[in-house]
């Protein structure tokens, strides 16, 4: 049986970057518990010589021709999801170097 | 006292300059594009795109491969590696060093005299991330995501380096590798070829490795170098006052000149790597896709045997042949110069002679202009068959060699060919003996003192004389002719 302790919240918020109160980390820890359980089924089934599901395809070697097409779609129209731009740039909180 | 021996592993990204990016057709060349003009919904991150490999990006894996005596993985598959951060769009970045494309390998270097082989781990096949800029006034990044998404190469050694030299040798070598197969423009200073070290010391004839640091930010040959010996002096000062070296990520700050330690995207390192179940697996010898005769046929010569070829072939010195090799298309240049010049088939002896010539000319004349203008052969007005041109006529006696460096300079500047320039100018070397005789009669009309002091026995007054002649003919009469002729008309007077 295995617990998701509230430190591994905490990592996992952190690489998420989500802050989270204290009595969500809490309950997110005894959430996750009971979905990490539940996909423990599978500890049970013998799965030797089943393939990974990464792919379901079952297509392999797909290619494209390294040939430039420029793009008819305006800057503007391709950066209207950032919330602040200066010129053409995405404006963005400071990052540390 | 404990005697430590260096050891240092490097990893190396290369972009490729394919004309398209890694997994969308946006372009791959954006030195003169707006900021996120060459970007588009797959290389932004937008939901429901699909990324496909781009086919050349994965045969110049294979070439490279093939260049470094790598073997080619049966089977490899991309892979995603998550972590947030602004120059990265959809917050993972497709790589695939898990299962890489091309396992093992090697590149064999000289330091001073002694050949050593550097194992290849692996190399494998990514996609580049955006540019942030940190504008020093002001509490904000830029983000510009033209370069998210180019064709990134990750070349990993064994921990096979015992010297920053040894490290700065490698990448000249590998450099020098990728822009002879010209996969990559492999520029240290634009950041189309990074490197990070792996330094870490251990006593001498310990087998285990000590405790690793690994230095970012190195982007110049030169601080490759600076950067790993200051490395070492530190780690070699801990354990000297017997503390741990600590196992960290370290930047190298070039105007401190030091490494400092890094903390910020580095601290939690947990990338939960995953198959990237949007692209299909490769299998390269399945299938008819990849055609490794073409990319075998693609290997060209490389730079060491191109350069010992140059010896054999034209009997150059070592370091002239390695000098014309150093840049491919200086390389070119010289040959094509040589094969525009006449009689150049007729035998080996001729040939030597005239690609000593040439060896010449391109070392101490082209290549000093071109280093005083700070450009690249490329870039050079004077073409290979002006250049042949004009070494054939200073050859067949047309111009003098002095004059033929004065037209040189010219073509250098102008772009014009030499025949413009002496029909310009009226540069022709006279060896014409009628014109010669008429200057020759007036300098000794003109200088009868030097004349007589020549008849007394001064041999000086000779060289005087000539000297005259030739400012008379402002440089231009042959002076093999003007010799000739002021003996045989002194002889007279």
């Amino acid at each position: 049986m295995r617990k998701i302790t509230k430190e591994q919240v905490e990592d996992l918020a952190k690489l998420a970057r989500l802050g989270l109160t204290d009595a969500e980390k809490t309950s997110l820890a005894r959430e996750m518990t009971v979905i990490l359980e539940y996909s423990m089924l599978l500890d049970e089934v013998d799965t030797k010589g089943v393939q990974p599901t990464s792919q379901t395809t079952e297509l392999k070697n797909i290619f494209r021709k390294d040939c430039k097409v420029i793009s008819d779609i305006d800057i503007n129209e391709k950066l209207q999801n950032a919330p602040v731009k200066e010129k053409s740039f995405i404006k963005v909180k400071k990052v540390l170097e | 006292m404990i005697k430590y021996e260096t050891v240092i592993g490097l990893e190396i990204h290369a972009q490729l300059k394919t004309e398209s990016k890694m997994f969308c057709s946006c372009d791959n060349y954006s030195v003169d594009a707006k900021p996120n003009e060459n970007t588009c919904p797959i290389c932004l991150g937008m939901p429901g795109t699909l990324p496909v490999p781009n086919k050349k990006a994965i045969e110049w894996v294979y070439l490279l491969g093939l260049a470094l005596n790598g073997k080619i993985a049966e089977k490899f598959n991309f892979e995603r590696k998550n972590y947030f951060y602004p120059d990265l769009p959809k917050a993972y970045q497709i790589t695939s060093s898990t299962k890489p494309p091309v396992i093992g390998g090697r590149v064999e270097i000289e330091t001073e005299g002694v050949i050593q082989n550097i194992r290849i781990n692996h190399i494998h096949l990514e996609e580049d991330a955006g540019k942030l800029i940190h504008p020093k006034l002001g509490e904000y990044s830029l983000v510009d995501l033209n370069r998210a998404g180019t064709p990134l190469l990750e070349i990993v050694t064994e921990p096979d380096m015992r010297a920053p030299r040894e490290a700065r040798i490698f990448m000249q070598d590998l450099r020098s590798i990728l822009r002879y197969l010209s996969i990559s423009d492999a520029n240290m200073e634009q950041g189309n070829l990074r490197c990070d070290a792996n330094i870490s010391l251990r006593p001498v004839g310990q087998k285990e490795l000590g405790t690793k640091v690994e230095i970012k930010n190195i982007n110049s040959f030169k601080m490759i170098e600076r950067a790993i010996e200051y490395e070492v002096e530190r780690q070699m000062e801990l354990l000297g006052e017997n503390k741990k070296v600590v196992q960290e990520t370290r930047g190298w700050d070039e105007s401190k000149g030091k490494t400092l330690g890094q903390r910020s995207k580095e601290e939690a390192n947990d990338y939960r790597y995953f198959p990237e179940p949007d692209i299909p697996p490769l299998e390269p010898y399945s299938g008819k896709e990849i055609d490794f005769d073409e990319i075998k046929a693609w290997l060209p010569e490389l730079q060491k045997e191109k350069s010992q070829r140059f010896i054999n072939e034209y009997n150059l010195s070592t370091q002239d042949a390695e000098i014309l090799t150093s840049d491919l298309e200086l390389s070119r240049y010289f040959e094509q110069t040589l094969e525009e010049l006449p009689d150049i088939t007729k035998n080996d002896e001729i040939k030597k002679q005239k690609a000593k010539k040439v060896s010449n000319w391109i070392i101490s004349e082209v290549l000093a202009k071109l280093n005083l203008a700070g450009i690249s052969i490329s870039d050079c007005k004077v073409n290979h068959k002006d250049l042949a041109e004009l070494l054939d006529k200073a050859d067949h006696g047309e111009i003098s060699g002095k004059i033929a460096k004065e037209i040189f300079a010219e073509m250098f500047e102008t772009g014009k060919n030499s025949e413009q320039i002496i029909k310009a100018k009226g540069l022709s070397q006279i060896s014409d003996t009628g014109a010669v005789k008429v200057m020759i009669t007036e300098v000794i009309k003109e200088n009868q003192g030097p004349v007589s002091d020549f008849k007394a026995g001064k041999e000086k007054a000779f060289g005087y004389l000539i000297g005259q002649v030739m400012a008379k003919s402002r440089g231009q009469a042959n002076p093999q002719v003007v010799n000739e002729i002021l003996k045989d008309l002194l002889d007279k007077e």
